[in-house]
């Protein structure tokens, strides 16, 4: 870019001169780096699993054929022979002026891998279209990149253009169309940057936080909820030496996007592209293969439709969306449904009812089958009298008669379904077991999804591998074959998000209103200024959402909690006394408190812990603060310098029990003297306390009288010291 | 139309000395030699809002303010004076003359408002809607650049540019967040609800609120009792109802457990409607809807109530009078480019000059000037973008620039003033020169005296 300062005419020109020599490049990754579509994407790469009986990767090819790109770099990592031997096989490797190139990696765990490889290449000469393998469009890309070009022009800094498109502006709706998390964008609506990416319910549960040099620079900001992110971007070369630059960029848009609009110092921009009447989306899960398999079905994506695709393979289109090819053997009696796919060489026995689905190629589908909503891959047998709702059923599948497949099921490549045998609603059905242990990789990107992998599988899973026929044949009935892959405990709720099978009504309004009560809360914590003391902070995480003028507030509750949460790793990994209390240290300098406020917090964790393990009785009860006490009382009388912090002990104590640990308020005198014994506290801080709560109210001296015959005590011996 | 007007005159204002006093408390400052009331008063006169209540701080201030308006308005407007204590901020001002509100709906104008946006048309906004709360917003006023060229200047002004942020619906009609006061300088906080329910929001931070308010009676009369310490409209009871728009207490009286209690048990009910709505895909006529529909339509527990916007055209004229500087602006640009607020005096549209000025030989009086009645003017003096009240005197070779002479002023021989305030009956003898300074009613600055941004006033007691 070092041409700027030439005139206007050299420089359109010279742009015209680029233009002929670098051709439109694109970058297709044909891994989506993810886990989503698991059993299946073990076998096979998720990019050649068929949609509407043809591979995903062919619509996405064919749509940057017809958008004018010329040269695309297609990635492949998992599964990279069968991706390459695909596309060497099809149509794409001998098109004229439509070149696919092939990069194979094997140790790519990330988009951000991928794309420092490609950088690594040195093929990508211009501004380039960097998509997955997994998306549908239609849009036309010359507007974009015409947009993209002329910013360029103005700002060199302004490195991509993201697609993005309207949705409706509902949790539901987005959760149902395409199971994607609600996404909340922040644009300016002149010059359409985006200023702003959230795209899941992060730090801020109830609020979207903008920055305010944001507010400042741009008197307005337009904020999204209605709009999703087709995953289409038009990058400038600059980004692929972003991603060097910055090795740990991994996700696309939790790292690359959101690092970009966090980092102010380089500058870079990003601005988004609307398309209104063409269709964009991208296949994430198993919801939106559904969704998008209707809409190939019902022509949005047109000319992106099986019969325009598969050329003169004679695919007929009938009345109601059903598309038939020619060699279909149909009982008379079988009724098929509106938008329906019945693909070649496929029998349909008497009397079967198939309606919003599509059945592949050479599928043998006997008598008295019902199928609705559902995907039959390849060469699927499915005998009379099975019923399908809403389910995936992959190449080679065998369902003996009389199977049922409940809503939400997923049966992987050749599985058989035993008679009779009901598979419940989704399952996740393979011939190969669930792998044990997560890759790295995935760990990685998806760790909020994976988290608690290994320990929750069932036993019978680690056992002998697929030889123990017996038991799988257990598992699908008689005569089944496959496992059933048991679903992680945190997954088990999130299962139903991103099935096939449309989310039962319950569960739709269960949403709804999880989203408003959330809400409520923090609308209500808003409002109100509750006399939320300290401990607030810890029983709810909604502590941090409180007013902001509880600022103060809020951070000596943060470093409680920093506290506690420290002691309590030094309680559990035993931790040396002397670390822990600089790791204290540490904390009371990062968070400007004084010592006294560390002692109360030690305290404070101290008793938490007491009446948190576990006890039946008072005694029981003091016994655990005894020993707690006894162990960790250098930590404690490290904070304790004079006779302030060692009140503020006291009156600590004396909060607790009236709040948060109210069983030991009977036992207070009782500790109280502990702690006289153990020589934390000196006398003349409990007399001094007493003194100080003797004007007190009477409701304030619940534990002064308590504890009156020790006090009395310790006044006595005082005297004696002053006898002698 | 079934409004009654609140106009919360204030009384003393501490930004405002030495300008105000109590002989001249703010209601009746005089922009363009006209009290600032009177352009409010004005406008609603235009909108035939006739109904109005004039609340004032003082007993004092009632009885000032009260005679001017009876000599000025009466029998052209219907106007109670009510007093109130100071410092109990706007909230507090229409909380102590609740019982007085009888309309439907009630139209709050800050008396300091000096503003060509009609009232009547953010009353028909708001009746339109029938929102709890419609609120006038404006453009923020390019704060004069004239009397302060320097670039600190400029940056001030820059930095004072932000008065408010402030959410709005795709279409501009719906009020879905403000942020006021302390607020504004910390990173923004959207609810995520309301953004779910409208599906975009658009934030604004060149919009001011302009202290005009529409209310609904009952709504308001509610949120003051329910909320005691709530001390001022704009930072307290418009936020709090922009708030909870979407669930509202204040057109429900039921105590927060019934409620509770009722939702859970509508929420049974309400399966079906989600889900059908749901299924439908339909996309809702307004995001208020979204939330209060109802299986039955009737005992609706999920309240919901509007709170709507007037944004006055980027043309139009709106600012407050509530500082010394604004102060300035508004007499400038009340003679000056908005002197289509001066209707009915002027003769010549550069030159407001009186009635029956006398000037001396080879005085020059410039464009955007106005002359008071009474007033006369010696020899060779210059007078330029300044307002001379009435029955002034001023003498020879006196020069008065961007600068506010209030009435019965005496100005000597030689004086020169620049970007200065002068109140009634100041005294100025011979070479005074101010410059950026106030100069407090009665005083007098003795001869040769120079003074630069200073503020003069006569000891009180």
């Amino acid at each position: 870019m070092g041409a700027q300062k030439k005139g206007a005419t050299a420089r359109v020109s010279e742009d015209q001169e680029e233009l002929a020599r670098n051709p439109l490049q694109a970058i297709l990754l044909a891994d989506s780096f993810a886990t989503t579509f698991r059993p299946i994407t073990l076998e096979r790469p998720k990019v050649l699993l068929p949609l509407v009986n043809i591979p995903m990767i062919d619509y996405t090819l064919a749509w940057l054929e017809s958008a004018g790109v010329e040269e695309v770099f297609v990635f492949c990592c998992a599964h990279s022979k069968q991706v390459i031997d695909y596309l060497e096989s099809s149509q794409w490797s001998s098109q004229p002026n439509f070149s696919v190139t092939t990069i194979e990696s094997h140790n790519s765990i990330s988009a951000g891998d991928a794309l420092r490889l490609i950088y690594e290449r040195n093929v990508i000469h211009g501004d380039f279209v960097l998509i997955s393998g997994d998306t549908m469009s239609n849009m036309s890309l010359t507007q974009v990149l015409q947009e993209h070009k002329e910013r360029r022009k103005k700002d060199a800094n302004a490195i991509m253009t993201m697609v993005i498109k309207k949705s409706k502006p509902s949790p539901i709706t987005q959760q149902s169309r395409l199971g994607t998390d609600e996404l909340f964008m922040a644009i300016n609506p002149v010059t359409k940057q985006l200023l702003c990416y959230e795209d899941k319910a992060e730090r801020s549960k109830g609020f979207i936080s903008l920055d305010k040099t944001l507010i400042a620079d741009n008197p307005s900001i337009i904020l999204h909820n209605d709009k999703q992110d087709c995953y289409i971007d038009v990058c400038s070369q600059e980004v692929l030496s972003l991603f060097t630059d910055n090795f740990d960029y991994q996700h696309l848009r939790r790292h690359f996007v959101k690092g970009l609009l966090v980092d102010d110092i380089m500058g870079y921009k990003i601005f988004t592209h609307e398309i209104h009447s063409s269709y964009a989306a991208r296949i994430d899960n198993f919801r939106s293969y559904d969704t998008i398999s209707k809409d190939i079905i019902q022509r949005w994506t047109y000319p992106f439709v099986p019969d325009i695709l598969c050329g003169s393979s004679a695919i007929k289109v009938e009345r109601q969306g059903a598309y038939r090819a020619s060699d279909v053997t149909l009982s008379r009696s079988a009724h098929i449904g509106s938008f329906t796919f019945i693909g070649q060489g496929t029998k349909i026995g008497n009397d079967t009812k198939i309606s919003h689905s599509v059945v592949g190629e050479g599928c043998t589908i006997g008598s008295n089958v019902t199928i609705e909503g559902s995907y039959i891959w390849n060469n699927v047998t499915i005998e009379d009298g099975c019923q399908l709702r809403h389910a995936i059923v992959c190449d080679g599948v065998i369902m003996r008669s009389g199977a049922v497949l409940q809503p939400g099921v997923i049966l992987s490549f050749k599985v058989v379904v035993g008679q009779q045998f009901v598979v419940p609603a989704y399952s996740k059905v393979s011939l190969l077991q669930q792998p044990t242990q997560q890759d790295s990789d995935e760990e990685l990107e998806y760790a909020d999804n994976t988290s608690g992998t290994g320990e929750l599988r069932s036993d019978k899973l680690n056992g002998d591998i697929a030889t123990d026929l017996s038991e799988t044949a257990y598992e699908l009935g008689t005569g089944g074959v496959g496992y059933i892959w048991s679903v992680f405990e945190g997954a088990q709720d999130e299962e139903w998000k991103h099935s096939v099978a449309p989310i039962p009504t319950d569960k739709l309004v269960k949403l709804m209103l999880d989203k408003d009560e959330d809400e409520e809360q923090l609308t209500q914590d808003g409002n109100v200024l509750s006399a939320s003391g300290e401990l607030k902070a810890d029983s709810d995480d909604n502590g941090s959402e409180d007013d902001d003028n509880a600022d103060s507030r809020d951070d000596y509750g943060f470093f409680e909690k920093e506290v506690e949460a420290t002691f309590l790793r030094a309680v559990h990994e035993n931790v040396k006394v002397d670390h822990a209390v600089l790791e204290v240290n540490a904390l009371r300098l990062s968070y400007n408190m004084a010592s006294v406020d560390c002692a109360g917090a030690i305290f404070y964790s101290m008793m938490k812990l007491a009446v948190e393990s576990p006890h039946h009785s008072a005694s029981e009860l003091h016994r655990n603060a005894a020993d707690i006490i006894t162990k960790w009382q250098k930590l404690l009388k490290s904070f304790l310098h004079d006779i302030d912090e060692e009140i503020e002990v006291i009156l600590k104590f004396e909060e607790m029990c009236l709040e948060s640990a109210k069983e030991f308020a009977a036992l207070f005198p009782q500790v109280l003297h502990l702690l006289y014994d153990k020589e934390i506290l000196q006398e003349d801080a409990i007399l001094r306390w007493a003194d100080e709560k003797e004007g007190a109210d009477e409701s304030d001296k619940v534990f002064l009288k308590s504890s009156e015959k020790f006090v009395q005590w310790l006044k006595e011996a005082e005297e004696e010291d002053e006898d002698d | 139309m079934d409004f009654q007007v609140v106009v919360l005159a204030g009384g003393s204002s501490k930004n405002l000395t030495p300008l105000v006093s109590k002989e001249l408390p703010k209601p009746l400052l005089p922009v363009a030699n006209r009290p600032v009331l009177s352009y409010v008063l004005h406008q609603l006169e235009q909108n035939n809002l006739k109904d109005l209540i004039v609340v004032v701080e003082g007993e004092d201030t009632a009885l000032v303010v009260g005679a001017w308006i009876s000599g000025t308005f009466i029998d052209r407007l219907h106007v109670e004076i009510a007093a109130v204590p100071e410092d109990i901020g706007t909230a507090g001002a229409i909380r102590a003359i609740s019982h007085h509100l009888t309309a439907k709906d009630i139209l709050v104008v800050s008396g300091d408002l000096v503003s060509d946006v009609p009232p009547g048309a953010v009353a028909a906004t708001h009746r339109r809607h029938d929102a709890a709360v419609t609120a006038m917003l404006s453009s923020i006023p390019v704060s004069g650049p004239l009397d302060s060229g320097s670039s600190g200047g400029k940056d001030k002004a820059k930095k004072l540019g932000r008065y408010n942020i402030i959410g709005l619906d795709p279409g501009k009609q719906f009020l879905l967040h403000i942020a006021t006061g302390a607020e504004i300088e910390k990173d923004a906080r959207l609810p995520k609800r309301i953004l779910r329910a409208v599906g975009q929001m658009e934030i604004r931070s060149d919009l001011m609120d302009a202290h005009m308010y529409a209310f609904k009676r009952s709504v308001l009369q509610e949120v003051l009792d329910l909320k005691d310490t709530f001390q001022s409209l704009k930072e307290d009871v418009l936020p709090y109802l922009v708030r909870s728009q979407l669930k509202s207490e204040a057109l429900s009286n039921r105590t927060p457990q019934g409620e509770e209690n009722g939702n859970e048990k509508v929420t049974s009910q309400n399966n079906q409607v989600f889900v059908s709505r749901i299924l439908a895909n339909s996309s809702t006529p307004s995001f208020h809807d979204h939330s209060s529909e109802n299986p039955d339509g009737s005992a609706s527990t999920r309240k919901t109530h509007k709170c709507c916007v007037y944004i006055a055209s980027s043309g139009s004229y709106c600012v407050r009078l509530n500082s010394i500087q604004a102060f300035m602006d508004i007499n400038r640009d009340v003679t000056g480019e908005a002197d289509h607020l001066l209707t009915g005096t002027s003769s010549d549209p550069n030159n407001n000059i009186g009635p029956s000025p006398k000037l001396g030989t080879k005085t020059t009086v410039g464009p955007h000037c106005m002359l008071g009645e009474g007033s006369e003017i010696g020899d060779k003096c210059q007078v330029k973008r300044s307002v001379i009240g009435r029955h002034c005197r001023i003498g020879s070779h006196v020069k008065v620039v961007n600068s506010v002479v209030m009435n019965h002023v005496t100005i000597g021989d030689g004086c020169i003033i620049q970007g200065s305030v002068v109140c009634s009956n100041v005294q100025l003898q011979e070479r005074v020169v101010l410059k950026d300074c106030q100069v407090g009613a009665g005083f007098v600055v003795t001869a040769g005296s120079e003074y630069k941004a200073e503020s003069l006033a006569r000891k009180e007691k």
